[in-house]
């Protein structure tokens, strides 16, 4: 029963992984949110899963944050901005597909190697799903730079963040506190930077971040 | 006595096989008709193909060369001993030893050799173009699929196919590794059999189609033996899944005939299933454009990697 109980931790860890690698794959807009809200509904299951083989009630908390806010009202309201700001088409990427995902494959492979090297004495499963979410946080970083739109940089951004509470549910004792406290900043840089994409785009007329680079004259 | 016996579930595999191709195409095209809202044809429909091309007479272009004419059996044999090599209804048949994932690649290998270089053989450019992509295609679909091989030959020490499905009876587990081999050699699978995403099985002349451009010359009895390949092909990537990933209801070695029934049944219910799984997927997404077809390949040759990279980091995996 153990065992079954962290296996499928540990696949619902990996999943998260594989998402990551959606995400980093999807080029359109709405494919994107759909997968961003995939991610987040397979965070909640493992927060969930956690909560129970655990047996930690309070965990169910941040499992419910994450479907309700993630899963559906931060994917809808970006799907509301992107339709509002007429973005439809392709992301461009700085890079293209097939270097990103090996640059990804890359940092999965240095998460890897890390955690097994610092986190030597800890539980092998344990450690492993804790460089797995290492990994979810590199990839969302990767999202990050390798997008130009800033839509997707959200995305990135917030996906990165569904790392973090992996990386936070997976060690056992974590208080309440911090979880809800980062769910809460997240939430706010949302708002902060929904309210930003609009300024940005009365602006420049667009939301590709490029055009803020050539506005400070650092033109490629 | 047991050497007949042996002998013959060995043939009732082949037979088995053989049978059910058809089947299964012309199950796939219902299901997708009825998705559809449409009535679809028959389910024995592709078996009246056969026949019809079968009967047929062949017209062979001027400059057809004897590879144009001796290479749709050359294909059509290669692909259905990997598909009778499979294990589809029972693990340790006789010739089980020779089921190996590897050798199964390569006879699916060589059989895709021979397509596109027929493709080219006759020297339209619809012929042309066919080939090229097949190849690109399978520049990376090939790698994928000794990738995922790697990483089961990793978790169960070998890569015969009857041994691995043991192994996943006995003591498979839930495997992150496992989970991203299954997504490469779904996408894989998809890729092999120009389906959806990557090709429409279902048209004719337009500039996007792959494996029918190339078998765009052929008529009669070799269109019949290459339509029959190409079923074949469906049926093994099928099993292939159903044998390695959901291994419940394989007879083991010396089952009797209970245990062969058992698996037969089981066998059919996974197909079913399987068939029903594709046609959704087929349903739900549009095809994308050639160009992206490589980024999508490139992702299972990825995943397989990482599977395979997880599985040396450590063996939990």
């Amino acid at each position: 029963m153990n065992g079954q109980a962290l296996d499928i931790a540990h696949l619902l860890a990996g999943s998260m992984v594989l998402v990551s690698f959606l995400l980093l794959y999807q080029d359109r807009m709405f494919g994107l949110l759909n997968v961003f809200a995939l991610q987040a509904v397979i965070l909640s299951a493992s927060v969930a899963w956690q909560a129970y083989i655990q047996q930690a009630p309070h965990l169910y908390v941040p499992a419910a944050i994450a479907l309700v806010l993630k899963g559906l009202i931060i994917p809808l309201a970006l799907h509301r901005i992107v339709i509002r700001l007429g973005i439809h088409r392709t992301i461009e990427t700085v890079v293209g597909i097939g270097p990103t995902m090996l640059f990804g494959m890359g940092l999965v492979a240095l998460s890897m190697v890390v955690m097994l090297k610092a986190a030597a004495a800890a539980d092998p499963l344990a450690r492993e799903d804790l460089a797995f979410a290492l990994s979810v946080v590199l990839l969302g970083l990767l999202m990050m730079v390798t997008r130009r739109n800033a839509v997707s940089q959200i995305v990135g951004f917030m996906s990165l963040e569904n790392g973090l509470i992996l990386a936070a549910t997976g060690a056992k004792g974590m208080p309440l506190v911090v979880e809800i406290s980062v769910a809460v900043s997240v939430l706010v840089a949302f708002i902060v930077i929904g309210v930003f994409l609009f300024r940005i785009r009365e602006r420049f007329d667009s939301v590709d971040l490029q055009a803020l680079d050539e506005f400070r004259g650092e033109r490629r | 006595m047991d050497l007949i016996l042996d002998l013959m579930a060995q043939g009732l595999q082949m037979g088995l096989v053989l049978l059910l191709a058809p089947l299964l195409l012309g199950y796939t095209r219902k299901v997708k008709a009825r998705l559809l809202r449409r009535r679809g044809s028959p389910l024995l429909q592709p078996y009246r193909d056969l026949l019809r091309l079968m009967r047929k007479e062949v017209v062979l272009a001027e400059n057809a060369s004897w590879l144009f004419r001796s290479s749709p059996y050359l294909i059509f044999s290669a692909t259905w001993v990997a598909a009778a090599l499979v294990p589809t209804f029972a693990t340790g048949l006789y010739f089980s030893w020779t089921a190996d994932l590897i050798a199964i690649t390569a006879l699916i290998g060589s059989s895709r050799f021979f397509l596109a270089l027929v493709g080219m053989d006759v020297g339209t450019s619809f012929g042309g173009i066919g080939s090229s992509r097949e190849m690109l295609f399978a520049s990376l679909a090939e790698p994928a699929m000794i990738m995922i091989a790697f990483t089961l030959a990793l978790l169960a020490g070998t890569t015969q196919l009857s041994v691995i499905a043991q192994f996943m009876l006995t003591n498979g587990s839930l495997r992150v590794s496992l989970a991203l081999a299954l997504a490469a050699l779904v996408i894989v699978a998809i890729a092999e059999n120009a389906r959806i995403p990557v090709d429409n099985p279902a048209t004719h002349l337009e500039l996007t189609m792959v494996h029918e451009a190339m078998i765009l010359e052929y008529s009669g009895r070799h269109l019949a033996v290459l339509e029959f390949a190409a079923a074949l092909k469906l049926l093994l990537y099928l099993s292939l899944i159903a044998c390695i990933f959901v291994p419940w209801g394989l007879a083991p070695a010396g089952a009797g005939l209970t245990g062969y029934a058992i698996g037969v049944a089981s066998y059919l219910g996974k197909l079913a299933i399987g068939g029903f799984l594709l046609v959704m997927l087929e349903t739900s997404i549009a095809k994308m454009r050639v160009f992206r077809v490589p980024d999508f390949l490139g992702i299972a040759l990825m995943l397989g990697l990482l599977g395979m990279l997880l599985l040396f980091v450590s063996r939990s995996f």
